[in-house]
């Protein structure tokens, strides 16, 4: 990679394109901001993201509805004026389910990208400073984890058990933790051997604290670039999760639970019961998508790759 | 480094990582509850008769001993028997995989015909209405779960237009496959789709950093004209991270054809695959994925290779 980006101009972008850049750029604030808002798609997904979080948060206080109990009298209703997105196939009122499912979904694609970004920067960093054999042991498991694809070891996992809200994040978290170690690895191996850290070790300070005081800290923008990527691509894997047989038990739900339910009904033309909650999915994985891009332009980072 | 160590070197890291990839397997499957005896013998089964089918399968061993167990056998080219289906695992494996085979190599070929183009033309075109159009179109195609996709697209060309039948080709043979091209189409188009998004960003991505360099403006400057320049040399090396993106490709091409191939009920690994795990039929299920982990790491390696053969760049060291 040598090529000189322009002053001004931002780099590409893309869920997975891998534009020039300076690692760890020394950016100021400001200019950070002013580089993210002048990316529309990443305001636009920041808004789509607060306007999701208030619908499924807020959106029962002014929609209250029943999620618990069927009411069999009132199944598989056409969108009417009562229930403005229709019924299912026992009675729940699809607008309020799509809010009851979309905090299952957020939270859980969240906190599993979360994880996912924590787990692989620890693994990446520790990798990328110890160098040497550790490294390359620690980083061949790594390839191993991206051989074995996601879906088959979560429909393996799903012959095996049907866990929480809680065992499903853990889960998510250790099927997608590799991409962000090979980012944090890289940047530590530029960061390790900067003069900061020399001097630090010169002086007696251990190797936790060089990672933890100096490594970490330096990684902050390819850090939070990965875990913005990474949430996109943990509530898209919640979709999924429900498909596979693994997802969140009844009466609870999220969105890939309402669209593995609602599958033969769109086949009887029940389109209500799927159109929603499949948009809902893709406006939030494309919103994330989007501010990871912004973000990464704003932060002028390498992305993942 | 000479290309002679730097194979000897890929060929052996790739060994470890396969020899990972078994280690893991082995120990999730044998994380679960109940056991294979169980699944078995069904519900009914005493204590005896489960004890006597975990000795005459060698499951009442040590996992270490049962994993060098296995070692052997796979050596052996056994990857077991089916518990369900009752047939040698490598040989449902042998009949299945051909098919997925079809399946992701026709997605990949019609995903990387419309990405590359796309992602140049994107990049000739950066930030005008064709640009942000495409790239909004690539986020939403990325964004989308191939199940959904594959709904949609049944709903709308095979029950609003009857145009097209809403089942993959059947049939055991690849001629019975290709007798049903019109079966293919929307399991490919299914498959290909995030991949075409990926792709053309990764094409636009490459091809912008390649028209800022030095030797794009050079050729500028002594009169070479614009398409020239971007098919004959642009094109060509734009194309090295491509190739060696598309060996990190492969597992979630595989994915990908998991889901098609059930939604689809096209019988290929991917559907055998779910079947088995609907029956906890382990031994099918470790077969499969390790075989598609092996397909995973020497396609990494042929992209490696590749990008170092057709890139003098990457053997300096310098790409």
């Amino acid at each position: 990679m040598s090529a000189v980006l322009q002053p001004g101009q931002s780099p590409g972008t893309g869920p997975l394109a891998d534009p020039p850049g300076d690692t760890a750029g020394a950016v100021g604030p400001r200019l950070m901001v002013r580089r993210f808002t002048r990316n529309r798609l990443a305001v636009a997904g920041l808004v789509v993201i607060v306007l999701f979080l208030l619908f499924c948060f807020a959106g029962p206080l002014l929609h209250p509805t029943d999620q618990t109990h069927t009411t069999l009298s009132q199944v598989n209703l056409a969108p009417s004026a009562r229930h403005l997105l229709g019924t299912d196939a026992v009675g729940h009122d699809e607008l309020g389910r799509l809010m009851f499912g979309g905090k299952v979904s957020l939270l859980v694609g969240l906190a599993a990208g979360l994880l996912a970004t924590v787990i692989g920067t620890l693994w990446g960093a520790a990798a990328g400073y110890a160098g040497g054999w550790i490294d390359a042991a620690m980083m061949r498991v790594v390839d191993a984890g991206i051989a074995i694809p996601a879906l088959f070891i979560l429909l393996v996992v799903s012959a095996i058990s049907t866990p929480g809200v809680f065992g499903l994040v853990v889960i998510l978290g250790l099927v997608s933790w590799l991409v962000p170690s090979r980012l944090v690895r890289a940047e530590t191996l530029t960061l390790k051997n900067r003069d900061y850290v020399h001097t630090l070790r010169a002086i007696g300070g251990t190797h936790t604290r060089a990672i933890t005081r100096h490594i970490l800290p330096n990684s902050v923008s390819t850090i939070v670039v990965a875990a913005t990527f990474q949430v996109a691509d943990a509530i898209l894997l919640v979709a999924y999760v429900s498909y596979l047989g693994l997802g969140v038990q009844p009466p609870a739900t999220d969105w890939g639970g309402m669209l593995s339910a609602g599958l033969t009904a769109a086949y009887s033309g029940r389109w209500w019961l799927i159109l929603p909650p499949g948009l809902a999915v893709i406006l939030v994985v494309c919103a994330f998508n989007a501010i990871g891009d912004g973000l990464r332009d704003a932060f002028d980072v390498r992305g993942r790759a | 480094m000479p290309t002679f160590l730097y194979l000897a070197r890929r060929v052996l890291q790739a060994v470890v990582v396969i020899l990972i990839v078994t280690v893991v397997v082995f120990c999730l499957l044998h994380a679960l509850p109940g056991g294979p005896a169980r699944g078995i013998l069904g519900p009914q089964a005493t204590a005896q008769q489960i004890a006597e089918f975990n000795r005459q399968q060698g499951l009442d061993e040590p996992l270490p001993v049962q994993y060098l167990y296995y070692l052997r056998t796979l050596l052996h080219g056994d990857l077991g028997t089916s518990y369900t289906l009752n047939e040698p695992v490598a040989q449902l494996i042998e009949q299945r995989l051909p098919k997925t085979l079809v399946l992701t190599v026709l997605s990949a070929v019609v995903a990387l015909l419309i990405a590359i183009p796309l992602g140049m033309w994107q990049a000739v075109r950066r930030n005008k209405p064709v640009d942000y159009v495409v790239t909004t179109l690539s986020f939403v195609a990325y964004s989308t779960p191939v199940y959904f996709l594959g709904l949609i697209l049944v709903l709308v060309f095979s029950q609003l237009l009857p145009w097209l039948p809403a089942q993959a080709p059947q049939g055991d043979t690849l001629a019975q496959v290709f007798a049903d091209p019109a079966g293919l189409v929307l399991p490919v188009v299914a498959g290909a789709a995030s991949m075409i998004a990926v792709f053309s960003r990764y094409m636009r991505a490459a091809t912008l950093e390649n028209l800022s360099e030095d030797y794009v403006r050079t050729a500028r400057a002594g009169g070479s004209r614009r398409n020239a320049l971007l098919w004959r040399h642009v094109f060509r090396n734009s194309l090295t991270p491509v190739v060696a993106m598309l060996g990190y490709y492969v597992p979630v091409l595989f994915g990908g054809a998991l889901v098609v191939e059930q939604l689809f009920n096209y019988p290929g690994m991917g559907l055998l695959f779910w079947s088995s795990a609907q029956s906890s039929d382990y031994p099918v299920l470790l077969g499969c994925v390790l075989v598609i982990s092996i397909a995973t790491v020497v396609g990494t390696l042929i992209a490696d290779v590749v990008q170092r053969i057709i890139d003098p760049r990457v053997k300096a060291g310098r790409a």
